[in-house]
């Protein structure tokens, strides 16, 4: 976890020297902003996960190691089950009515499904990007950022510099910088969903899950998330849900496919594309079917 | 690969607490708002039940006796029947009528928004207020007698007339144009269209929509205090004055004498289950066929 | 003209509809649209006929009909403050209590109950609006008068240094349980159109907010309310309406005393109250008369503008937030029957 927030040298001279040399609407994800980070990431392993959606059997056994600091891909076709698995990572699954999930989930040596865990404290250690972008309406950019560090209390100087680190590290600081009032849903498509993950990291989750976070924008802001992504898996484990296999291609180390509610294979990216184990993800990779 | 020591963050008690006694309180507030009703109707068997049990209670009329048996509810169960019925023959034609017009015809057209608003804003008009239109139009101007049965129905007909309206255009709404334009396609002309095929179709909605509004009809008291008078005696003519429930459980309410109070009680258990059975109905009617 | 492949005898193509077809459709065409602009012209010619019944007292009495205190019928003198004050205290009192209790129902039903409560729970609330309003004066006399009297005279005497809503002698029926049985009376409006505004948050800012880590009630609180605050604000001026308007379950527990109360636990006089209480002895006298049609113009006003604003209320909160259900406007209206007397 990174250390208590101080104004420490470094970052006031990170947020100064950005306000001046800020002149231009547009900025590269810069995740320094965020300060020194001790310890190493963690990993997420996921052991023989079975939920279920009242009486359908929607996962059935699935065992999925996401390695520290790298981002592991879902594929599959619709229906998979992949959506399912990554909320059931943070334990998002069991607000539906009538759902439940049974397995392990490891956070490192903590198991989130362990009894007498605290799910609002899981959910702060994991975030979650979702695929349709969803600031809150009713709030402006300032406070959709602040909005779950507020949850915890923090102090209202504090909070005005981690929001601000936020938004630097996603690169909007330059776009929003003199509208952080304004209300979140005046911001395009593009620029919503990276408000939503900078809501994520403000409150520096240990791992950030990302449920399709792009089928919703257009080729342009895509290629801004992807590039976001790239920088953010530096900090955090990222386990990301898509549809789109070149998108996997071109932002995960490892891909695992899914096929109706089972794991397939898992492996290095390149590998399940190029040359993959199981004929079934040859089949979905090829395109013949999904 | 070493594993890291996960630490849970803390999740501070006062957050804790003020969920639980937040999702308490809400709790404890559905229940208080449960009790009045339970409370109504509590009390309504305990002193109601009573009252229907003495004899002619439903078959005879009340009489305006100081001493002695006060009577029955007779006339004010039949009068209420009359009455109501008259209002509803007036009010849900007319209603599904306005409604037809805003679905079939009118659609987001300026006159049809405006006849819309003013049907909405109709429904927080107080019933009262439509009592006194009837009272000054009819009442004053002597049109056919001073109180009348049939005065207290027009002014019941006018409070039920926007409810019957907005439930049946949701409910007209819901006919998928697809039926409308697969008719048309065949030939049919417009007015078949409606009375053949949208009608039908949308006939337990437009149901469940006149009951509640008759429901919420015979609930009414105040309309009826300047239109439809006083009186105790049965009577099957609209013509004359005509006592009904509300206004004869609201006389009694300040009788001093217990029997008559009693009967109060026993008359509101009347009006209430009455009630009560409408509305059910009119929901399990709703409930049976969605339309899509 | 003979008849060919396209025309019939008398000349008219096959494809048209001879008049005589065609004049059904004529007919419902335009008798429907005649009926709903008559129900408009018959609402404007009773709000003229009102006006003019009420014309007497206004000019004689002036502006001293709402804001003068003497409500003397025998003596000819109509100046009602004390009808608007008592109006407004038992609708303050009403919202007061109903108001919280209703979203709080609204609430619980859509977000934290058990989904197959939902809709039993939905239909009980919702019932109470189908109680006649002369069986909650019924009920209001014989039971609540009674049973909350001793705990009103300890309240009043516990909290007497408190204006206004301590102290005082307490009557049997007063503001307090007119305001009282008014909050129960607007509770299934209020709870109906907060679950129909509720229930158009849209999931994804829900699932935000749990997913930041967000307790239920956090959840509520920062997803829930603040979008649905227009909806709500909307209903609860339905509510209002809806208490101004009340007539006969406030005229039997108020009192009717035409005085301006000082304490919570006096008895009052509303506007709706003076109608229905006076009627009677009014029936001769036409200045009274037009006393109590002015009563009843200043309530037609206060309910008619209330309405309109509460509309603007709640369409906001449908515009500002897009792809909102029109479920709302209908429950304005066509959801819990009996808001009447």
């Amino acid at each position: 976890m990174i250390p208590p927030d101080t104004t420490s040298k470094e970052t006031t001279e990170l947020s100064t020297a950005g306000d001046q040399s800020e002149e231009t609407t547009e900025a590269a994800p810069d995740l320094s902003a965020l300060g020194v980070r001790e310890g190493a990431g963690h990993a997420v392993d996921v052991k023989d996960l079975h939920a279920y959606y009242g009486q359908l059997h929607s996962i059935k056994g699935i065992s999925l190691m996401c390695p520290a600091n790298e981002v592991t891909a879902l594929i599959g076709p619709s229906g998979s089950g992949k959506s399912t698995v990554v909320r059931c990572i943070n334990r998002m699954h069991e607000e539906i009515p009538g759902a439940r999930a049974e397995g392990q989930v490891m956070l490192d040596d903590l198991n989130v499904y362990a009894d007498g865990v605290d799910i609002t404290a899981v959910r702060r250690l994991i975030g979650m990007v979702f695929q349709k972008p969803n600031p809150f309406p009713t709030m402006s950019i300032f406070d959709n950022v602040a909005a779950g560090l507020r949850l915890t209390g923090t102090k209202s100087d504090n909070l005005r510099e981690r929001v601000h680190r936020a938004l630097r590290a996603v690169g909007l600081w330059g776009e929003v910088k003199n509208r952080l009032n304004e209300p979140g849903i005046g911001l395009s498509g593009g620029q919503q969903q990276r408000l939503c993950i900078a809501r994520t990291v403000a409150v520096e989750p240990e791992v950030i899950l990302m449920d399709e976070p792009c089928s919703a924008l257009d080729p342009v802001a895509t290629l801004k998330v992807e590039e976001l992504i790239d920088e953010l898996k530096d900090r955090y484990t990222i386990v990301i849900v898509t549809h789109n296999m070149q998108q996997a291609a071109r932002v995960a180390n490892s891909t695992a496919f899914m096929l109706d509610g089972e794991l397939i294979e898992h492996g290095p990216t390149n590998e399940i594309f190029t040359n993959p184990k199981d004929e079934r993800t040859e089949r979905y990779v090829t395109g013949k079917f999904g | 690969m070493s594993a890291t020591r996960t630490v849970l963050p803390e999740v501070s008690t006062r957050r804790r607490r003020t969920d639980q006694v937040m999702r308490g309180s809400l709790v404890a507030a559905t229940v208080i708002a449960l009790v009045p009703l339970i409370l109504i109707l509590y009390y309504l068997l305990k002193k109601g039940v009573s009252a229907w049990g003495r004899s002619g209670f439903f078959t005879s009329d009340p009489n305006g006796n100081f001493f002695g048996n006060p009577g029955g509810i007779r006339s004010a169960v039949l009068g209420t029947l009359e009455i109501i019925a008259l209002a509803s023959l007036i009010a849900i034609p007319t209603g599904i009528g306005v409604a037809l017009y805003l679905v079939e015809y009118g659609k987001q057209g300026t006159f049809a928004k405006i006849v819309r608003y003013f049907v909405d804003v109709m429904t927080g008009v107080p019933s009262i207020v439509f009592g006194l239109f009837i009272y000054i139009v009819l009442v004053l101007g002597h049109v056919g007698g001073s109180f009348t049965g049939w005065k207290g129905a027009i002014a019941i007909a006018l409070l039920m007339l926007p409810v019957v309206t907005r439930a049946s255009e949701v409910v007209l709404l819901l006919v998928p144009d697809s039926l409308r334009e697969a008719a048309l396609a065949l030939g049919a002309p417009r007015w078949r269209v409606v009375t053949r095929i949208v009608l039908p179709t949308a006939a337990s909605g437009l149901v469940t929509g006149s009951l509640l509004a008759v429901a919420r009809g015979m609930g009414e008291t105040a309309p009826l205090l300047f239109t439809a008078g006083a009186t105790f005696v049965a009577t099957a003519d609209l013509g004359q004055q005509m006592n009904n429930l509300p206004v004869q459980i609201f006389t009694d309410i300040t009788s001093p004498r217990a029997e008559i109070i009693s009967r109060a009680w026993g008359a509101a258990m009347a009006l209430v289950v009455i009630v009560l059975i409408l509305n059910l109905v009119a929901r399990l009617i709703s409930r049976r066929s969605r339309l899509a | 003209m003979e008849a060919s492949a396209t025309t019939v005898p008398g000349g008219r193509s096959v494809l048209e509809r001879s008049p005589a077809a065609r004049l059904p459709d004529k007919i419902m065409k335009w008798g429907l649209t005649g009926l709903a602009g008559g129900i408009l012209v018959l609402i404007a010619y009773f709000f003229i006929r009102l006006i003019g019944q009420s014309q007497s007292t206004f000019s004689s009495s002036g502006l001293s009909f709402v804001f003068g205190n003497d409500w003397d019928p025998a003596h000819s003198i109509y100046h009602g403050f004390a009808l608007v004050f008592g109006t407004l205290i038992t609708s303050a009192i009403a919202l007061l209590i109903g108001v919280p209790v209703a979203i709080a129902t609204a609430l619980y039903i859509n977000e934290l109950c058990p989904r197959r409560l939902r809709a039993p729970l939905g239909m009980i609330v919702d019932l109470l609006a189908a109680v006649p309003s002369v069986v909650y004066g019924l009920w209001g006399v014989y039971v609540l008068i009674p049973k909350l009297q001793p705990a009103e005279k300890w309240f009043a005497s516990t909290f007497s240094f408190i204006p206004f809503i301590g102290g005082g002698t307490v009557t049997g029926p007063n503001y307090f349980i007119g305001g009282l049985i008014l909050a129960i009376m607007i509770l299934p409006i209020v709870s109906a159109i907060s679950r129909e505004v509720i229930a158009t948050v849209p999931r994804e800012n829900k699932e935000a907010a749990l997913a930041l880590g967000a307790t239920r009630w956090e959840m509520i609180r920062i997803a829930v309310l603040p979008y649905s605050r227009s909806g709500i604000t909307g209903g609860a001026m339905l509510g209002l309406g809806r208490a101004i308007g009340e007539t006969i379950a406030v005229v039997l527990v108020i009192g009717n005393a035409a005085v301006v109360g000082h304490h919570l636990f006096n008895q009052g006089y509303t506007l709706a109250a003076v109608i229905a209480n006076e009627f009677g002895e009014a029936a001769n006298n036409t200045a009274h008369r037009s006393a109590l049609f002015a009563a009843g113009l200043v309530l037609f006003v206060l309910t008619l503008v209330i309405n309109i604003i509460a509309r603007w209320f709640v369409a906001r909160g449908e515009r500002a937030q897009r792809g909102a259900t029109p479920g709302i406007s209908s429950a304005l209206t066509a959801g819990p029957s009996g808001e009447g007397i």
